[in-house]
């Protein structure tokens, strides 16, 4: 099985965040970046269902250059290749603008099984996956649990609202987003960091990729006016001091004022 | 030129999210000085279309096809492009739930558009419709507007708008429409997923929704080894013990402990949130509560905005010294 694992470099969790003068993006200035993790998970599915099935794992990825350290890491847990698509505007307020460029970059790739994360961790839209199968012209599913190969296609398992999961047959190639949680993703071995230093990365330049038509690039349907951080309305009574009175004093409120204990 | 509000069923039973979509709907239009609609989708859904008919809405369309019995990605994006090429709607309403994340990007991709997806609130600017939606889990916010040709799609996330409360009757001086039913054109062939019967995991051992006290950890627990520390906690007022998503994703905890929009919604008379940073999935799940306590190292986090009482501080110091407290306050 050909697997093309779609996985995005995002600002790490624990970032403090601080808006760009532009008022158009975040400050990046000072930020260390990790893979999202929900791709993660999905490059872990993918390299379990190689390991079951045999094939290859192909890595794709764009963003500027310090995406590549994200490349590296996937290629260390065990992607055969990666496609490294370069671009160097900032991380696409336009899930399709991004997913046109993912389709584009697999050109005749042709894989039997398209993963991505279900979301980002950065900007939440949770759509690319959905929208590169539309550009692929391919069946897909989303919050995906668990995939199963089966003679003439998979049986992917959805988990839906309230505790209920359901079965879903489809023929491959399919695209499948991936839920965080079920694939829990690896770590790379000394021997797999070592061994990613061979691998192939395809660099290739977003200018390069035919996305737009011959009217140029098609316009986007939403734009971003500003961002900024929410008006915070903190309404907690917090209890200062050592743990020991904090912890009294909490007692204390929950005793008498709240009185709930 | 209207807004529509697309509504979700499954077996004949709405989802409850659809109402606040609606009722957004009709505040968006009386916003836009424009009309509200509404559509639903599904096999024999004349009789929960019908529902829809004293709602205050200038049209409700039921979406009627064999192939719409079961939700497929497919039969939703063909059935609902037909739909929009006959209503001609400016603004595409949805509620942002599992379904809708399924194939609402698919549906606008297939336009060449891009939806708006889990907006929290609105406003209007020189007429214009301004959505805000948030990033970086909470931590900040963007406004966005839509541009170039109708339609446009967006879904907005959990309790952004509460249902209006019209009841069954509806608006009385609003007389019910007439529900118009609209066939599309789909063939089984173009549906390329077999969806299978829904199943549950498990038999539910513990019944959350009922419990008094809640102790809830989050992601601030760091291992599995420390969870007792949790349970300790728990056992002193004789609570419950919750988690957030990361916890049961790692196995820590049951799924059925989890609180959240893909878990349970609970409304204890306390609820304490350990190491729990308060992401809008877990808020949406538990801020009904009467009262929040939180334990949280980042001052900064989003579950001080809807606690009551709050202790910023490491939890492994906090929690030990909160277990002494209450056992000494018996």
């Amino acid at each position: 099985m050909k697997i093309v694992v779609a996985i995005k470099q995002v600002p790490a969790r624990d970032s403090q965040l601080s808006i760009a003068s532009s008022g158009m993006w975040i400050e990046e200035a000072d930020l260390s970046y990790e893979i999202n993790e929900p791709d993660a998970c999905a490059l872990e599915a993918g390299l379990q269902l190689k390991e079951a099935h045999g094939g290859e794992v192909v890595a794709l990825c764009a963003g500027p250059p310090r995406v590549a350290q994200t490349i590296r890491e996937a290629l260390a847990k065990g992607a055969d290749r990666a496609i490294h698509i370069e671009r160097e505007d900032h991380p696409a307020l336009d899930p399709l603008a991004t997913a046109r460029l993912l389709a584009a970059a697999l050109g005749s790739e042709a894989p039997d099984l398209v993963l991505t994360g279900l979301q980002s961790d950065d900007l939440g839209f949770g759509q690319t996956g959905a929208i590169l199968a539309e550009l692929l012209g391919l069946p897909h599913a989303t919050i995906v649990m668990h995939v199963e190969k089966r003679d003439g296609g998979i049986r992917v398992k959805r988990e839906l609202e309230d505790g209920w999961f359901q079965h879903v047959d489809m023929p491959l190639p399919a695209l499948l987003a991936i839920q965080s949680g079920v694939y829990k993703p690896r770590y790379a071995t000394l021997m797999g960091i070592k061994k990613a230093r061979t691998k192939q990365v395809r660099r290739v330049a977003a200018a390069d990729l035919e996305v737009a038509g011959p009217e140029g690039a098609p316009p986007a349907s939403v734009t971003i006016e500003r961002l900024y951080l929410p008006h915070r309305v903190k309404r907690a009574q917090l209890f200062a001091g050592n743990p020991q009175e904090a912890a009294a004093q909490l007692v204390e409120k929950l005793r008498f004022e709240a009185r709930v204990i | 030129m209207s807004i529509l509000a697309v509504m979700e069923q499954r077996g004949g039973v709405w989802n409850r999210m659809s109402f606040e979509t609606l009722a957004a709907a009709r505040r968006f239009a009386r916003e836009l000085d424009t009309t509200a609609c509404a559509a639903v989708l599904g096999h024999s859904i004349g009789p929960l279309a019908g529902e829809l008919a004293p709602q205050h809405l200038e049209k409700v369309y039921a979406v009627e096809h064999a192939l719409l019995q079961d939700y497929t990605p497919d039969a939703y994006t063909i059935a609902l492009r037909q739909l929009l090429e006959l209503a001609k709607p400016s603004l595409v309403l949805f509620p942002h739930t599992y379904q809708v994340r399924d194939f609402l990007p698919k549906l606008a991709a297939s336009l060449g558009k891009v939806a708006v997806t889990d907006a929290i609130s609105h406003r209007v600017d020189c007429g214009k419709l301004v959505l805000a939606r948030q990033l970086f889990q909470g931590k900040v916010a963007m406004d966005t507007r839509f541009a170039g040709p109708a339609p446009h799609f967006a879904s907005l996330q959990a309790g952004a708008y509460p249902p209006d409360q019209l009841g069954p009757q509806g608006a009385p001086s609003h007389p019910a429409v007439a529900v118009e039913n609209f066939a599309p054109r789909i063939s089984p062939g173009e549906i390329r997923t077999r969806p299978l019967e829904l199943f549950r995991e498990s038999q539910q051992s513990v019944d959350l929704g009922a419990a008094e006290i809640i102790v809830s950890v989050g992601r601030g627990i760091q291992e599995a080894a420390n969870i007792p520390l949790i349970r300790k906690l728990a056992e002193a007022p004789g609570a419950e013990l919750g988690a957030s998503r990361p916890i049961c994703d790692a196995g820590w905890l049951p799924m059925e402990r989890q609180v959240g929009s893909s878990g349970l919604t609970v409304a204890p008379k306390l609820y304490m949130a350990i190491g729990i940073s308060g992401a809008i999935q877990h808020l949406v799940g538990m801020k009904a509560s009467r009262t929040v306590v939180a334990i949280n190292k980042d001052p900064d986090a989003p579950i001080f905005e809807v606690a009551n009482y709050g202790i910023v501080g490491d939890l492994f110091q906090v929690v030990p010294a909160l277990v002494e407290a209450l056992q000494k306050s018996r």
